[in-house]
């Protein structure tokens, strides 16, 4: 067996006492709202993202319905538009930006690195105070007589002629804005200067690579963003003019702005994901992650080149044509970062020692739905192929298989990777495995159909097609898988909290795997770790070889000397 | 038409169509090949190397400069090569032939509004004819807009504020769909219709009946009528005067203006410097023209710019001064009209009663009424 890859007296960093972590150290309400324990943060997280989580599935269920009917089923046009423009923006601004650094980002990283908590805890608790600030805002907004400008916010249309309530919205998610910036620098903070000792930059999991990009990105786009919308409702309030032509202003400014932000942000939602898929496949591969360099580089070069692409969302806005050409190309170019990734994940599991658990299954899903995804970016980073499938479903395809397929089910791996980690009890890992393969059947139902319906013409944001009936077929089909995706969804929802009930317990290493967050207990105590730990070498110290002779010995011991009859030892025939 | 339950591909209908499906379908073929390169690696490795399989696992590699460049590079080759396929034909599309027809559209909130250069208007629909490379030139009343028409694989959006140009040569008789594909407020998805594409031969007789509506004046010659009305003929004569350049063949040329920039007197800059003057003053001249911002409607501009377009030449109906003239509308609308348009005085009338700007102001564009009734 290869030796720990990281040594730390592990007995010692057991408390003496199981029964004291950080869920059950204190019991109070006040105990969680004015926590400043990162894990507990990460949990307040988790609960608020699942309900934005929740409430944009919903709109995203009544789209699917009501696009049944070329005619509509139940909404009028004006309810349709706040329906859609409700789905976007609590999907992007409420779930998708924040979901994997402020839930598994928070609660992992400074266990990853060795650190007792984040640099600064206090801004942490902030920065979700003013998540939910800006969430309730915007739901106030919505219930209020809802936005409907679509989660895009163009000019004039937002600024001067939407009768909706934007303002409110707009300055929601302007304080929520902030809640991403302060989680950044929190971030980039803790991972420069609260390193354990050993803990190189060069032995960093990939998930803290991907964390520390996603963190710059959020530095460096989410201000640009915050203040162009900030103009937005001064358009609105005082006639600033900005934007407006009949002010004065320019509206294709704004969406240089916009999308100045809004395209790293696409980055922000999806470098968190990479990282997971890279601890996924190195861990229940039981091998180091193939080209360990490339893949850390490739984040960094994605966040770089990620804010030089802006333009390529503009190809038939009336910006010049050479600006596109240039746009055009540096999009080609992030291309290459991110095919990169995908060949060094699947190398790796060349010559491994697989596990098929549930986490591995979506990790294994995400490679499939994520090369799709990418690839389909070269249709419209293309100038020329762009000009034709721009704003159709082709497009909603497309940024959902990166979105959807991408982010939610690297998440959704993360989740089950970790969910252990963070409660101390195990899942039933077969009805997991079962519900990865119905969340992965159910995307490609939904999304697959809109590839072709984009490519036939059918523009997004389109309430009524009575006119083109030849789109009703792919839309039915679409909504039949979202019924299936949307099953699969709420199942989790089910079995992990049935985890919490009578699941087993899951000691502080249930997958066998490597890193400093599996050297403490599960659930970790306040403190993470009883010792700060030395790190000696990098993380992904596994040895396919050798551990294919000792997984038998240590089966076979598992399997005589406890009652863990079903759990990591399940693929074991 | 036939409805099919599945159609997999949109019509080819415009000269961009074949070219453009020729790198969508190389793209396509692409996306295939390495789905199935990755889907099948990883289905492969996830079986051979399960655990508790018997497979090599020997010597298992960790690091590969020569593998990583392969697959740096070959997507780097790829991606350059789609590229190059991709931007010359965007750079085809963005060029519009000088021969090129042109129609002019208006966008507003949730109609598209057609004008022919004879005068032929018409609503959510668009007549072209076949084998005639057509040039569109699109401007927003309200917000924006994006004019798209699958079957040719075009779009682009129309903006307020700024002139915007699509063009096709339209290749298949039939009908086909148009769509506003920039979402522009509650009856989005109804902003659209239909491009009917006829024979040439069809097509003129379609457009000298008069399509649709009758057309009472040329473009030309409604731009004339505006142009004398709101009196830009007073100060803008067939000669430079102290007080006013003359516009004669002034269209494509360059102009200098007196901070020492220059442009090209395009559209857009004939557009911009009937509403903004001051935007641009042309060197050796005073700030004395009034602004026209808000006081004629984008279609009167549109009338203007092709009039203007044409001055100076055998086209166009000279401009009339009506600096002696004592009162308005009702005696000018009867002395304004040029000899050659005598015949249409009466007729222009009643259709066209929108040519004064004094009227125009009292009755804004559908799309302005909206506008105000929805600002607070």
């Amino acid at each position: 067996m290869s030796s720990p890859a990281i040594t730390k007296g592990e007995l010692k960093n057991q408390p003496q006492n199981e029964e004291v972590n950080y869920l059950n150290v204190e019991h109070t309400i006040s105990s969680w709202l004015l926590t400043g324990d990162h894990k507990r943060i990460a949990m307040l997280y988790l609960v608020s993202a699942s309900f934005f989580f929740f409430l944009g599935s919903i709109a995203a269920g009544l789209i699917r319905f009501e696009l049944t009917s070329p005619a509509g089923v139940v909404l009028e046009s004006e309810t349709y538009n706040k329906i859609f423009s409700a789905h976007g923006i609590i999907m992007i601004f409420q779930f998708l930006v924040p979901a994997i650094p402020a839930i598994l980002g928070n609660f992992l990283l400074p266990l990853m690195i060795g650190a007792r908590d984040l640099a600064f805890p206090r801004l942490n608790l902030a920065s979700w105070y003013m998540f939910m600030v800006g969430g309730a805002l915007i739901l106030i907004g919505m219930i209020g007589g809802g936005v409907d400008t679509g989660w895009t916010f163009y000019t004039p249309y937002s600024s001067m002629y939407s009768n909706t309530q934007v303002t409110l919205v707009l300055v929601g998610i302007f304080i929520s804005g902030f809640s991403s910036i302060t989680t950044g620098i929190n971030f980039v903070a803790t991972i420069h200067k609260m390193r354990a000792p050993g803990m190189t930059w060069f032995r960093l999991p990939l998930f803290v690579w991907a964390m520390y990009s996603t963190s710059l990105l959020m530095i460096l786009g989410t201000p640009v963003v915050a203040i162009t919308l900030l103009l937005v409702v001064f358009e609105r309030l005082f006639r600033l003019p900005i934007f407006s032509p009949e002010l004065g202003g320019d509206p294709v400014l704004f969406q240089h702005l916009f999308w100045f932000y809004s395209h790293p942000a696409v980055y922000i939602m999806i470098l968190p994901a990479f990282g997971i898929i890279s601890e996924l496949i190195a861990n229940f591969s039981r091998k180091r992650i193939f080209g360990y360099h490339f893949v850390a580089f490739s984040s960094i070069a994605i966040a770089g080149l990620g804010f030089l692409v802006w333009g390529h969302h503009m190809f038939v806005s009336s910006q010049s044509m050479y600006e596109s050409i240039v746009f055009s190309l540096i999009s080609f170019l992030v291309a290459v970062p991110s095919a990169i990734k995908i060949f060094n994940w699947t190398t790796t599991m060349y010559k491994g020692n697989i596990r098929l658990q549930s986490p591995m299954i979506y990790a294994i899903g995400f490679l499939g739905i994520f090369t799709v995804g990418g690839l389909t970016g070269l249709f419209l980073g293309g100038t020329g192929t762009d000009v034709h499938l721009t704003a159709t479903y082709f497009v909603v395809a497309h940024f959902h298989y990166v979105m959807v397929g991408g982010t939610l089910l690297g998440f959704l791996g993360g989740l089950h990777y970790w969910w252990p980690k963070m409660t101390g009890r195990l899942y039933n890992d077969g009805i997991a495995k079962v519900n990865a393969v119905i969340v992965f059947i159910g995307f490609n139902l939904t999304f697959f159909p809109q590839f072709i319906l984009g490519w036939m013409g059918m523009p997004r944001r389109y309430h009524y097609y009575y006119f083109a009936p030849e789109f009703q077929a792919y839309h039915i089909m679409s909504t039949l898988g979202s019924s299936v995706l949307g099953f699969g969804l709420i199942l989790p929802a089910f079995y992990l909290t049935m985890s919490l009930i009578n699941g087993k317990k899951s000691g502080p290493n249930p997958w066998g795997a490597h890193g400093l967050e599996w050297e403490t207990a599960s659930p970790p105590p306040t403190s993470n770790f009883l010792e700060i730990p030395i790190v000696l070498d990098e993380v992904y110290d596994f040895d396919p070889v050798s551990e294919h002779e000792q997984d038998m010995k240590d089966l076979d011991k598992w399997e005589s000397t406890t009652d863990h009859q079903s759990f990591p030892t399940e693929d074991h025939h | 038409m036939q409805f099919n339950n599945f159609p997999l591909s949109p019509p080819r209908a415009s000269n961009f169509a074949q070219e453009y499906d020729a790198i969508f379908y190389a793209l396509v073929a692409l996306t295939v090949f390495f789905t199935l390169v990755v889907g099948v690696a990883v289905i492969f490795f996830a079986v051979r190397y399960k655990k508790g399989t018997r497979a090599d696992r020997s010597r298992p590699m960790y690091e590969n400069l020569f593998l990583e460049l392969t697959w740096t590079i070959v997507p780097l080759v790829i991606g350059l090569v789609m590229f190059y396929f991709g931007t010359s034909l965007y750079v085809k599309m963005r060029t519009p032939p000088k021969n090129a027809t042109e129609i002019f559209v208006i966008g507003k909130q949730w109609m598209w509004h057609v004008q022919h250069g004879n005068g032929v208007r018409e609503n959510n629909t668009l007549h072209v004819p076949a084998g005639v490379p057509i040039k569109l030139t699109m401007i927003s009343q309200d917000v924006l807009h994006a004019f798209y028409i699958p079957a040719f694989r075009v779009q682009e959006h129309v903006v307020p504020g700024r002139y915007t140009q699509l063009w096709f040569t339209p290749t298949e008789i039939g009908e086909y769909h148009l769509f506003c594909n920039m979402y522009c407020g509650t009856q989005h998805s109804e902003m659209g219709g239909k491009v009917v594409v006829m024979s040439p031969k069809d097509f003129a007789s379609w457009l000298s009946e008069g399509g649709q509506s009758s057309a009472p004046l040329s473009m030309e010659q409604a731009g004339a009528k505006v142009y004398n009305k709101v009196g830009c003929a007073n100060c803008h004569g067939a000669e430079d005067t102290l007080r006013a350049p003359s516009l004669y063949g002034i269209y494509n040329k360059r102009r200098t203006f007196a901070d020492g920039t220059s442009l090209i007197a395009d559209e857009e800059y004939l557009r911009s410097s009937i509403l903004r003057p001051y935007d641009h003053i042309t060197s050796g001249y005073g700030q004395t023209m009034p602004v026209y911002e808000g006081q004629v409607t984008e279609e009167d501009v549109l009338n203007l710019v092709a009039y203007i377009k044409v001055l100076g030449t055998s086209t166009a109906p000279p401009p009339t001064s009506n600096i002696n003239r004592h009162s308005a509308s009702a005696v000018a609308s009867g002395t304004n009209e040029s000899t050659s348009l005598a015949t249409n005085a009466v007729q222009a009338n009643t259709d066209d009663p929108d040519a004064s700007p004094t009227r125009r102001t009292g009755s804004p564009a559908v799309g302005a009424v909206a506008a105000e009734g929805r600002n607070r």
